[in-house]
């Protein structure tokens, strides 16, 4: 790839491109996430590579410079979102989507699809017994609203030709040549384009102070260190659409007056790193990025920094510390990351979801912008759907979509025969959610009023069997040893809930316990340094104002409702069911089971473990969890 | 210590991304994909070379979960508690591990330096709960039995060198 010197070379070579797409009239996609990676796309992309090469096939990996005959495009694509049913592929043109597809499928997707454009059935998607051949049909897809993830899934991930072919780097093109800085600010300011990493600040508002500080070396700052257990958005769109950040964070540089980008990415997604440097090269081959941006005589660069496994470094001025190489560690605020962050020089940081956003934005205005979603939360926001739920997996719809709908409809409902109980949101710095929540449009201000937050979007749903007690357990576990110790109400105050949190859990829960834990969450809170210390609590705060009465029942009647506290289960023998057959003594590993052949056998409390490993070995249901 | 550390590869390491403060991370990195932990070693080396406190590159080592100061087992064993696998059950496929290859919740590297088990926080797969990585390859949907088959595998894996 020659290097781009002017508008017309860019416009010129992205007709090139797009005429070079056009011969791909058939095309297979594989998904390359690290879900359906895990799962074997990688194996099945050579297959399919090898099956075609064999029959003479032309196949095309990487899109051509010049127009030729029709090919087959082979491309790995971005995250589809729908891991659960990976390893996935999709064809087109006729936009199948084939599920959970093995080695051996193969064979019969050359034969029958690719050469005969017969679909194969077995590998659509099917739900309640209605087959989904089309992936924009499936229930899944069809409520969703994607807008920022709009190419994850269907352009190769590794191909600046591909993202350009379909009219990538147009919103830089505008901002370089039509637009002054201002214009560009002014724009995302009127668009209202809040911040998707937690905060919802809004972007515009914050490019806007940065650019008046008077110091001219300034810093474009990426928060890739999605940290938030249960959430993926950021690594799906750095996997899946590397290019679209790069772009919003080039009009970022353009629009603040900065030339150096940094993208911190946490050390857990090695996947992303790679797309990520893949794009920053081939976008520094075609002039793109650089000393003189398609011959602007703007420069900007962007550089990857890997974390290494700190949750805290997700706070902003404790990722600028990181990426300086030092102990990640956040300070007093202010002054604000603006005005003094990375090497002291005033920084914009934004994360991901947020950058990607700003290229449709400057390509479709601002009034386009807030045409989506509700007025004070414009816009649409991705949002990882897991736990116990039918269809887990990214989605994203438009902000101010109830809970209901996206549990429910995207989601498919609860998975088994499981009911719905509880959903936590934004991680171990959000609360969680009830039945009664289910109608609250999900947006930065409705949410907040309900004591929780978007957060960075992971959304986790838990059912029946979920104990709220030991869900709460797990997250402060998670902030507790996290926390990075410069402040003594995050580092001591954790600690101290998470012992109460854990004698509770363990059956020795204490009179006075819940308002103990009621007392430290409100003194950390108030008191911690930075904004993960802070919010710390929240998981214990609003699990305490949902299900007081759970952690009652741990504390007074040494019972978990939901039977998963293992040390407040005892396990006993209905009598009436059980036939003996000495199954379970037989299974039982410390020999707690005693009894004689074809009369009702006992299990010895004291000497039970609780392992629950008779219960799923008797074959007449007898053994039940009290 | 060891008088006879070779430092060759620290040096092309250094090489590669100059002495510069802001580069200590990356350095770190390197070293620790290249030895599987930090030798101890390596800091007065670093210190003398890059001229930065010894005190401070210790800090900036134990501060980052990633870094080790112990060496790890061959197989690098990481199992996913993050929310979504906790939901799912990833605690039984920790106990199962640990059980299995002797460790506990301190102990994390068997004697032989054959296998390491560790919990990483979240890897973004949460659609394929509950998952591991052995040396960064990712398993998905896991339960016991395929733990128990997996570490079958490993060993013999082993065994045939």
């Amino acid at each position: 790839m020659a290097k781009l010197t002017s508008r017309e070379e860019l416009i010129a070579f992205r007709k090139s491109c797009a005429e070079a797409l056009k011969y791909e009239n058939k095309k297979i996609l594989i998904c390359g996430g690290t879900g359906c990676v895990a799962g074997g796309a990688l194996q099945i992309r050579e297959k399919l590579k090898e099956l075609l090469d064999a029959q003479n096939i032309p196949v095309e990996v990487e899109l051509a410079d010049e127009p030729h005959g029709d090919v087959v495009g082979i491309k790995t694509s971005g995250c589809h979102g729908f891991c659960e049913m990976g390893p996935l592929v999709r064809i087109e043109p006729q936009g199948w989507l084939y599920t959970k597809v093995k080695l051996d499928n193969c064979e019969d997707i050359v034969e029958k699809t690719i050469k005969n454009g017969e679909c194969l059935e077995e590998l659509a998607y099917k739900q309640n017994g209605t087959v989904y051949a089309k992936q924009e049909e499936i229930p899944f897809y069809k409520k969703q609203t994607r807008l920022v993830l709009e190419h994850c899934g269907y352009i190769n991930a590794t191909s600046i030709k591909e993202y350009i072919a379909i009219d990538g780097y147009t919103a830089l093109e505008k901002c370089l040549f039509e637009m002054t800085p201002d214009e560009i600010i002014d724009e995302v300011i009127a668009s209202n384009l809040r911040g998707r990493g937690g905060g919802g600040f809004p972007m515009g508002k914050k490019w806007k102070s940065c650019q008046r500080q008077k110091d001219p070396e300034k810093y474009i700052v990426c928060n890739g260190d999605e940290g938030d257990p249960g959430a993926f958005m950021d690594r799906s769109i750095m996997e899946g659409d590397p290019n679209r950040l790069l772009e919003g964070m080039i009009i970022a540089g353009i629009a603040i007056g900065s030339s150096e980008g940094y993208i911190y990415v946490r050390a857990e997604y090695p996947l992303a790193v790679e797309r990520l440097k893949i794009a920053i090269a081939q976008a520094e081959e075609l002039g793109i990025l650089g000393d003189d941006i398609l011959g602007t005589g703007k420069a900007f660069h962007i550089h990857i920094n890997r974390g290494a496994g700190a949750f805290v470094c997700g706070e902003g001025s404790a990722l600028t510390q990181s990426i300086e190489g030092k102990r990640g560690m956040p300070r007093v605020k202010p002054p604000r990351t603006v005005e003094h962050g990375l090497f002291e020089k005033p920084t914009n940081l934004n994360n991901v979801e947020t950058y990607a956003n700003v290229p449709m934005v400057i390509n479709n205005g601002a009034d386009w912008y807030r045409g989506i979603g509700p007025e004070n939360s414009p816009g649409t926001k991705a949002f990882a759907l897991t736990g116990n739920i039918n269809n887990t997996g990214l989605i994203e719809v438009p902000m101010g979509t109830t809970l209901r709908d996206v549990i429910f409809d995207v989601g498919g409902g609860m998975r088994g025969d499981g009911k719905f109980k509880a959903v936590q949101i934004g991680g171990p710095s959000g609360g969680c959610l009830t039945e009664k929540d289910l109608d609250i449009p999900l947006d930065f201000d409705s949410l907040q009023k309900v004591g929780a937050m978007i957060g960075s979007g992971g959304l986790v749903v838990m059912d029946d069997k979920t104990c709220m007690v030991e869900v709460a357990r797990f997250f402060m576990n998670f902030t507790q040893n996290e926390s990075c110790g410069k402040c003594v109400p995050c580092r001591e105050g954790t600690k101290r809930m998470l012992e109460v949190l854990e004698r509770i859990v363990a059956g020795n829960g204490r009179d006075g316990d819940i308002e103990l834990l009621e007392e430290l969450a409100d003194t950390i809170s108030h008191t911690a340094l930075c904004g993960l210390g802070k919010s710390a609590p929240s998981p214990v705060i609003s699990t305490i104002a949902n299900f007081r009465s759970e952690y009652e029942a741990h504390i007074y009647d040494k019972k978990c409702p939901a039977g998963q506290c293992k040390k407040l289960v005892s396990y006993v023998i209905d009598a009436d069911l059980c036939k003996g057959c000495s199954k379970c003594a037989r299974n039982c590993p410390v020999g707690a089971i005693e009894g004689v052949i074809k009369s009702p056998y006992t299990i010895n409390q004291d000497k039970c473990i609780k392992c629950g490993a008779c219960v799923s070995n008797c074959p007449f249901k007898a053994i039940k969890e009290v | 210590m060891n008088e006879n550390f070779d430092f060759r590869p620290i040096d092309d390491i250094l090489a590669a991304h100059g002495t510069d403060h802001g580069a200590i991370i990356a350095i770190l990195q390197d070293i620790q994909e290249r030895y599987n932990y930090l030798p101890k070693e390596i800091f007065p080396y670093l210190a003398d070379k890059m001229k930065f406190g010894e005190a401070r590159i210790y800090g900036v080592a134990t501060f980052y979960e990633n870094f080790s100061l112990e060496p790890k087992g061959k197989y690098i064993i990481r199992v996913c508690d993050g929310t979504a696998c906790h939901v799912r059950g990833s605690q039984p496929l920790l106990d199962t591990l640990r059980e299995a290859l002797n460790l506990s919740e301190t102990k994390h590297t068997t004697d032989d330096l054959n296998f390491t088990v560790e919990t990483v926080s979240c890897l973004g797969a949460c659609g394929l709960a509950p998952v591991m990585t052995v040396n960064g390859k990712v398993y998905p949907a896991m339960t016991t039995e395929k733990v128990e088959a997996l570490l079958k595998d490993l060993k013999e894996e082993l065994a045939n060198g």
